[in-house]
């Protein structure tokens, strides 16, 4: 459930260093939402080509950098 | 003459360009936030600004060096308190230069980084400006020191106090309470006192 | 699962080994508990005899031809672990070995049983691993202060090996501190909290290098096969999943305790070891397991893949058996409040879902509605959002509760609801060392648990012997006569 992959790029958590800043939910809405705890659920559905780059801002906007985009093999 | 008079002013709109950075990465750090302006907001911002400012610092230095009224070289603005003209004031401001441009590269490697190593150098942040703001105010006498120069200064400094009040509070966020709060998974678990 | 393809048959280009190449074994059942004393040096030796150096092929084809599968709850194919570990690191870097004797899940006494008996056996195993991993370092994982710490040391005293290579480290006695990862992290920094999926332990484990992270009781299945080989292992228990398992059954039962038996003997005869009828609900796999009608599943052999397809699991092998009149919903929302009290709280996800749902069990135990939909909507949110899987067993063991009482409990569960709270018997299920708590979980326990007003302190269980755990009720010799072993394939 912390994977989204499409389009070769993959976002994954790293939940231990995630302190629920919730800036990649305003990012990418489309793509994350957040549970009623303010944590990150990346939706299932692959990464379509228009959000890719909203995708790479998210990962990079995150304070402690638990978000990460990377290329995958797709 | 221009070129002179030009330098000093764009290194006010500088000075006044950073304040508000400082001020936004320290709201950022803060976790604040308003309708208007979620999170990604600030955060975006914060970046903006400091490219921004940045930019205004590089035409602050370009003049500066380019002007024939003092004889600054390339290396005074990053190797500090070696020029001829006012070494010690400028010296500052190439204190402040060497710092923006650690904070600079590794803002733009951040994603390669540690975020440790990120961090610290960031933090330097809080070096920084200070240090650009004394060097504003005391570089080539007397114009620093007028009233209205004094004012801004002022108006910098509380504006930077008052983002430190609002980032100094008390952390009640949930999740800091939660991985704090709870000496007993954290110490009970680690012998060796790391809880982060 | 596809077990299939553990079979000898299907691995190319592998020699089967024939009997001949090794000694013959122990009949029966009794295997890893024999009738006779093995618990010293020398009675072991004399039991079980030496490993010899065979001509037949490595270790791990050896295991994988045996289709040997984890005892520590997880399942994974030893064979599949001990390949990952020799190749991680190339061969640059030694490996290293933890034999898991921690028993972390209070719901299982197997593996302190196993150390107290045979534990020669383990220590077998875990040096029988070392060398097929290319390992240069040992460590026996056990809680703080247990009494197999002590076993261990002694029977390791006894080989004489006093060498720094070989370890006996103790460990933190909470829930969490003995997965894998936390073993790991604990040997490397002293932070005993799990990492999980982020620690690739078999790459990068112990001072960075390859490890090893084994069970117990794996591990002294691990030294029989070593010496007796991959075909006596299979002579018993059923095909896919071959050899034998040792059981533990608690609660309600008139004779508790630990017992061996052959893989595939259906649940209603390990219950009658135990002196209990198929009839009422048990929880099988431990605290992160599954609620079962055992008027339904007694005909389950046990195996992995039978217990899932009747929506049970396998886990850490325990069957705890709630008296007539328990109450799922009571005992449930205790574990889920012992569960959360668990959590390494590295995980918001987990951090603070598992509280929630432990007070929406509650509030549904005390007759709150709309702690259900509550309920049907976080269970999915926190499911595999965490670092390790101890959200994910909650969240199990919370499922499997609401499915019951969705169906076949549904008559109690609206009991309940209706504010008639029930006559539910003190709670059976055993919750091992009390944590010290920082959610308010208690507050909610203390409220709703026990509508006979006995104030369960969730730490004790009520269903073992006080009088320290005795296993030699019933072992191997009292299955051989009810045709226990399989010779061939199980019928399903």
């Amino acid at each position: 459930m912390s994977t989204r992959t499409g389009n070769g790029v993959v976002l994954t958590v790293d939940p231990i260093a995630c302190r629920a800043h919730g800036l990649c939910a305003d990012e990418l809405p489309e793509g994350i939402s957040l549970d009623e705890w303010g944590y990150p659920i990346l939706s299932s559905a692959p990464l379509s080509r228009k959000l890719l780059r909203r995708a790479k801002s998210a990962a990079a906007s995150c304070p402690v950098l638990a978000l990460r985009a990377s290329r995958s093999r797709d | 003459m221009i070129l002179w008079y030009s330098s000093r002013a764009v290194g006010v709109v500088s000075l006044v360009l950073f304040t508000a950075v400082v001020v936004l990465g320290i709201a950022t750090a803060g976790r604040a936030a308003s309708a208007a302006f979620p999170r990604a907001a600030v955060l975006r911002l914060h970046r903006t600004l400091s490219i921004t400012a940045t930019a205004f610092i590089a035409v602050h230095i370009a003049t500066a060096i380019l002007d024939s009224y003092v004889s600054l070289s390339f290396w005074d603005v990053v190797v500090p308190f070696g020029s001829s003209f006012d070494p010690f004031w400028i010296g500052l401001g190439a204190v402040a230069v060497d710092l923006l441009i650690a904070i600079g590269i590794t803002s733009a490697l951040r994603r390669r980084l540690s975020l440790r190593v990120w961090r610290a150098v960031h933090l330097s942040a809080y070096a920084m400006w200070p240090i650009a703001l004394i060097h504003g105010f005391g570089v080539s006498g007397g114009d620093g020191q007028q009233r209205w120069m004094i004012a801004l200064d002022a108006a910098c400094i509380a504006a930077v106090l008052g983002a430190l009040a609002f980032r100094l509070r008390p952390d009640r966020h949930p999740d800091t309470v939660a991985r704090k709060s709870d000496g007993v998974a954290g110490r009970s678990l680690a012998r060796v006192g790391t809880s982060s | 699962m596809n077990t299939s393809s553990l079979s000898p048959a299907s691995t190319p280009g592998f020699h089967r080994s024939a009997q001949s190449d090794f000694p013959s074994g122990p009949a029966g059942v009794g295997r890893l508990l024999p009738a006779a004393g093995v618990a010293s040096w020398p009675d072991h030796r004399r039991h079980y005899g030496p490993v010899l150096p065979t001509s037949t092929p490595s270790l791990s084809d050896l295991v994988r031809a045996s289709g040997l599968r984890g005892r520590g709850g997880a399942g994974f194919p030893t064979a599949t672990k001990i390949d990952a570990v020799a190749s991680g690191g190339g061969r640059t870097r030694r490996s290293v070995v933890v034999a898991n004797c921690c028993e972390g899940d209070p719901t299982a006494r197997k593996d302190r049983v196993l150390i107290a008996r045979a534990p020669h056996l383990v220590i077998d195993g875990a040096l029988v691993a070392a060398n097929a991993v290319g390992a240069d370092r040992v460590v026996f994982a056990v809680h703080e202060g247990s009494r197999s710490a002590i076993t261990l040391r002694t029977a390791l005293a006894e080989r004489g090996a006093a060498e720094s290579a070989i370890s006996v480290v103790e460990v933190p006695h909470r829930f969490v501190a003995s997965e894998a990862s936390a073993l790991v992290r604990f040997l490397n920094t002293g932070d005993a909290r799990p990492l999980g999926r982020l620690a690739p332990v078999w790459e990068s484990g112990v001072d960075g290098r390859p490890t090893l992270v084994d069970n117990a009781e794996t591990l002294a299945q691990l030294a029989l096969i070593a010496r007796f080989g991959d075909r006596w292992f299979r002579s018993v228990g059923s095909a896919d999943e071959p050899g034998t398992a040792l059981v533990t059954i608690g609660g309600s039962v008139p004779r508790p305790g630990v017992v061996e038996i052959a893989t595939g003997t259906p649940i209603l005869t390990i219950l009658a070891a135990a002196g209990a009828p198929p009839a009422g609900w048990a929880l099988i796999g431990g605290l992160a397991g599954r609620w079962v009608d055992l008027s339904v599943v007694g005909p389950t052999p046990f195996t992995t893949a039978d217990l899932l397809a009747a929506e049970a699991v396998r886990g850490v092998g325990s069957i705890i058996v709630l008296p007539p009149g328990g109450c799922l919903v009571n005992e449930t929302a205790r574990i889920l409040h012992h569960l959360a009290d668990s959590s390494a709280r590295q995980c918001g996800p987990c951090m603070f879902g598992l509280p929630a749902i432990a007070a929406d069990m509650s509030a549904l135990a005390a007759g709150d509605r709309t702690a259900l939909t509550r309920l049907r909507r976080r269970l999915p949110t926190i499911d595999r959002r965490g670092a390790c899987a101890h959200p994910d067993g909650a969240v199990a063991v919370a499922a499997s509760a609401m499915t019951v009482l969705a169906g076949p409990e549904a008559d109690h569960l609206r009991q309940h609801l209706a504010r008639r709270g029930c006559r539910a018997a003190a709670p059976v299920v055993p919750l091992g060392v009390p944590n010290p708590t920082v959610l308010n979980s208690r507050v909610l326990n203390s409220r709703v648990f026990n509508s006979r007003g006995s104030n369960s302190t969730g730490s004790n269980s009520t269903g073992f012997k006080s009088t320290g755990f005795k296993s030699t009720g019933f072992n191997s010799t009292g299955f051989n006569s009810t045709g226990c072993k399989s010779t061939g394939s199980m019928s399903r």
